[in-house]
């Protein structure tokens, strides 16, 4: 049964006698081995090692989702920025209210007349306009002189809006036509109808030359506009010539919300340039009248637009990652508490107390490194998601993809140190007496 | 220096026999538990064990056996005196070196037995090469060849989890031989088993003592302690040869 002696097997015994201490190697835990044996602890407890994960999976996931769809979505920001804001520049009167006058309620009239065409003229300009509200608290606005039936027009303003403003707000004309400097070297009573004023007014077709009265005075409506790139207020307004305005009823009023302003299209990445030349070339006398106001610059608006509410959210995936790692250093320390018969038992065949910690330690690691995994598959889907259903372009930093995993392994190392300690201190002939 | 030799072996040449160097050489061996009050388990013990032999050690509930057991194990250091495995002197090795020595040199066996309830048994007795620098290849015919040699062979993958106590044993030893020990170290090995399975532990036990392998047994069983070359006794933590008269100190 027993077929060959102890001793005819081991010649190198012979040496055992006079043994120095170098006759004893010290013990070794290959690499492989290690990882076999953290593996095959955590494969032993499948249930237990995936509930554990889970908040690691949550704390990686939410941040690379977080991460992701700020990216995602400033990107998409920075898109639609760039096609339009990017091409707008607006002008506001900031001169002081005339003192000298006798009527004090009324405000400066800082643009020249002819300021639509000196702003026109600056290289990259494609049009620009004053336009200012008339200088009514609340304008009555009926489509027929008999002011009963100006209900309909309640809510809507009125706007006096230079030829130049109407062409620089890009307006969808949906009838008749826009008017012109024809009409305004006349002070002809036209008007344009957005679309929504035009409902409410009740007035759908133009051949019939329809008009519409604003405080009693007619205004033959030429044209009706259905959208606007810039300015969408003026869909709601009618429209009607600056110069006919100002003839009719005088200079804006005082306050932020009557004075004059500019708008002005320009060609894509002109409007800085036109924003610091406008109010020179407007009035070379007095510049300092006129502020012409830059566009948001599209990287701070998307920092603006990634400050907000990422802070918070990456706020909580850090403290799901917290809980991720007290819940691997939970379980790592029950199974050390639930192993001190294995510990004991791996040290009388030979272990160093290393060895065992080793071991823990390579078992949390692994735990927080498929949690990472995990939580990175997930997260990266979750963008992709949310981009493919609101018709995004998903982008994501390869910077916040690639090291997802290792934040797990590190939650991981971090959350096993403990245990691993107590595990090697465990004492072997305490933990072998059963 | 004199190499070691077993007993029943040829010597080599002409030479004058020389008397083999012990496997176990114990002086004056004390321990004490600095637990508040200080407990002496051990006294003065002296034990030399030769290449070969087989001693069982009795004694009654808490008169130190598994204290003394540690020693010999090399968990536990002695509070004073001097303890010579295979001619080294323990005393002065740094604690990595002990614990090599102790995985290369001891093999024990547990009451309770240590399985791991996950592994079969042919990797329950692969894990006592983890630690030595065996070849990952080698280790599964090596358990499988001391399986065998236990009478296991045909259970190699079988989980511990639905194995007989008798078996659990056997893998148990299976796993202690597998790193050739000088010395088997076996604390109540049948305390868990009944007496026919016992029997069988007892009849292996032998066959390894007759390949000349070195066996110390702690039992609290007189019919086992019967069957060993040798019996010390350990009373109050003394050591003393032969078969202390019967105080009732059995379980
Ligand atoms: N770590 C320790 N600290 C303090 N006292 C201890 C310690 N370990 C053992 N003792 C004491 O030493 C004495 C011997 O204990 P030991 O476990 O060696 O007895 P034993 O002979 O193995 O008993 P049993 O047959 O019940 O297993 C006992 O009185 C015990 O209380
Ligand atoms: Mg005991």
């Amino acid at each position: 049964m027993i077929p060959r002696t102890w001793r005819a097997r081991r010649p190198w015994r012979a040496r055992a006698a006079g043994a120095t201490r170098s006759a004893v190697p010290h013990s070794r835990l290959s690499l492989v081995d290690l990882l076999a044996e953290a593996l095959s602890g955590l494969i032993q407890r499948p249930g237990r090692s995936t509930l554990t994960l889970l908040g690691t999976v949550l704390g990686v996931g939410a941040f690379v989702a977080v991460l992701g769809l700020t990216s995602t979505a400033a990107g998409q920001i920075g898109h639609s920025f760039s096609l339009l804001q990017d091409t707008t520049v607006n002008v506001a009167d900031v001169g002081p209210p005339p003192a000298a006058e006798a009527d004090t309620n009324r405000g400066p009239m800082d643009f020249p007349a002819d300021a639509d065409a000196r702003v026109g003229r600056l290289n990259g300009a494609l049009a620009a306009g004053v336009y200012w509200p008339a200088p009514f608290q609340q304008p009555r606005v009926s489509a027929s002189a008999d002011p009963s039936g100006a209900a309909a027009g309640q809510g809507l303003s009125v706007y006096a809006m230079s030829p130049g403003a109407l062409q620089a707000v890009q307006a969808t004309v949906s009838a008749g036509v826009l008017y012109n400097d024809f009409h305004q070297q006349r002070d002809l009573r036209v008007a344009v109808l957005g679309a929504a004023a035009a409902q409410r007014l009740g007035i759908t077709r133009l051949d019939a030359q329809p008009a519409v009265f604003v405080n009693g005075t007619g205004f033959t409506v030429i044209g009706i506009i259905s959208d606007t790139q810039r300015l969408p207020q003026s869909l709601l307004g009618v429209l009607v010539p600056s110069s006919t305005a100002q003839h009719l009823w005088g200079n804006p009023l005082q306050g932020d919300a009557f004075k004059a302003r500019m708008v002005i299209a320009t060609r894509t990445g002109a409007a800085d340039l036109i924003a610091h030349q406008a109010a020179m070339a407007l009035r070379p006398d007095d510049p300092s009248l006129l502020s012409a106001a830059a566009p948001p610059d599209p990287a701070s608006l998307r920092d603006a637009v990634a400050g907000d509410l990422t802070g918070l959210f990456l706020l909580l995936a850090a403290i799901c990652l917290v809980i991720g790692a007290v819940g691997i250093a939970n379980t790592t320390l029950v199974a050390v508490l639930e192993r001190t018969g294995e510990i004991g038992l791996r040290r009388s065949l030979g272990a160093r107390p290393r060895h065992i910690a080793a071991q823990f330690l390579t078992e949390s690691t692994v735990l927080g490194t498929l949690g990472g995994l995990i939580g990175t598959a997930l997260g990266v889907a979750t963008v992709v998601l949310v981009a493919v259903g609101r018709d995004w372009t998903a982008v994501l930093q390869p910077w916040t993809v690639v090291p997802a995993p290792f934040a797990g392994s590190v939650v991981g190392l971090l959350a096993g140190l403990y245990p691993s300690l107590r595990a090697a201190w465990v004492e072997p002939a305490e933990a072998l007496r059963r | 220096m004199t190499p070691a030799q077993a007993p029943h072996e040829p010597l080599q040449g002409p030479e004058v026999p020389v008397p083999p160097a012990p496997v176990i050489r114990m002086r004056g061996v004390t321990r004490t538990f600095p637990s508040p009050p200080p407990v002496t388990a051990l006294r003065s013990c002296e034990l030399t064990v030769l290449p070969g032999e087989y001693v069982a050690v009795v004694g009654p509930s808490g008169s130190g056996k598994s204290t003394f057991l540690n020693l010999l194990g090399l968990l536990d250091r002695p509070s004073s005196g001097t303890y010579e495995l295979d001619g080294i002197d323990t005393g002065t090795l740094a604690e990595s070196r002990r614990t090599a020595l102790r995985g290369q040199r001891i093999g024990f066996v547990f009451q309770s037995f240590h399985l791991l309830p996950h592994r079969t048994a042919a990797e329950n007795v692969a894990l006592a090469q983890l630690y030595n620098r065996t070849p990952r290849g080698g280790r599964r015919a090596a358990a499988r060849d001391v399986l065998q040699r236990v009478g296991l062979g045909h259970r190699l993958d079988a989980l511990p989890t639905r194995m007989s106590g008798g078996e659990r044993q056997r893998v148990a030893i299976a796993r202690a031989l597998v790193n050739e020990p000088s010395l088997l170290l076996c604390d109540e090995p049948t305390g868990n088993l009944d007496s026919v399975t016992a029997d069988r532990v007892m009849t292996l036990f032998e066959e390894l003592h007759a390949t000349g392998l070195t066996l110390l047994v702690i039992t609290h069983d007189r019919d086992v302690a019967a069957r060993a070359g040798r019996t010390v006794t350990i009373r109050d933590g003394v050591l003393r040869p032969g078969v202390a008269a019967p105080s009732g100190g059995r379980a």
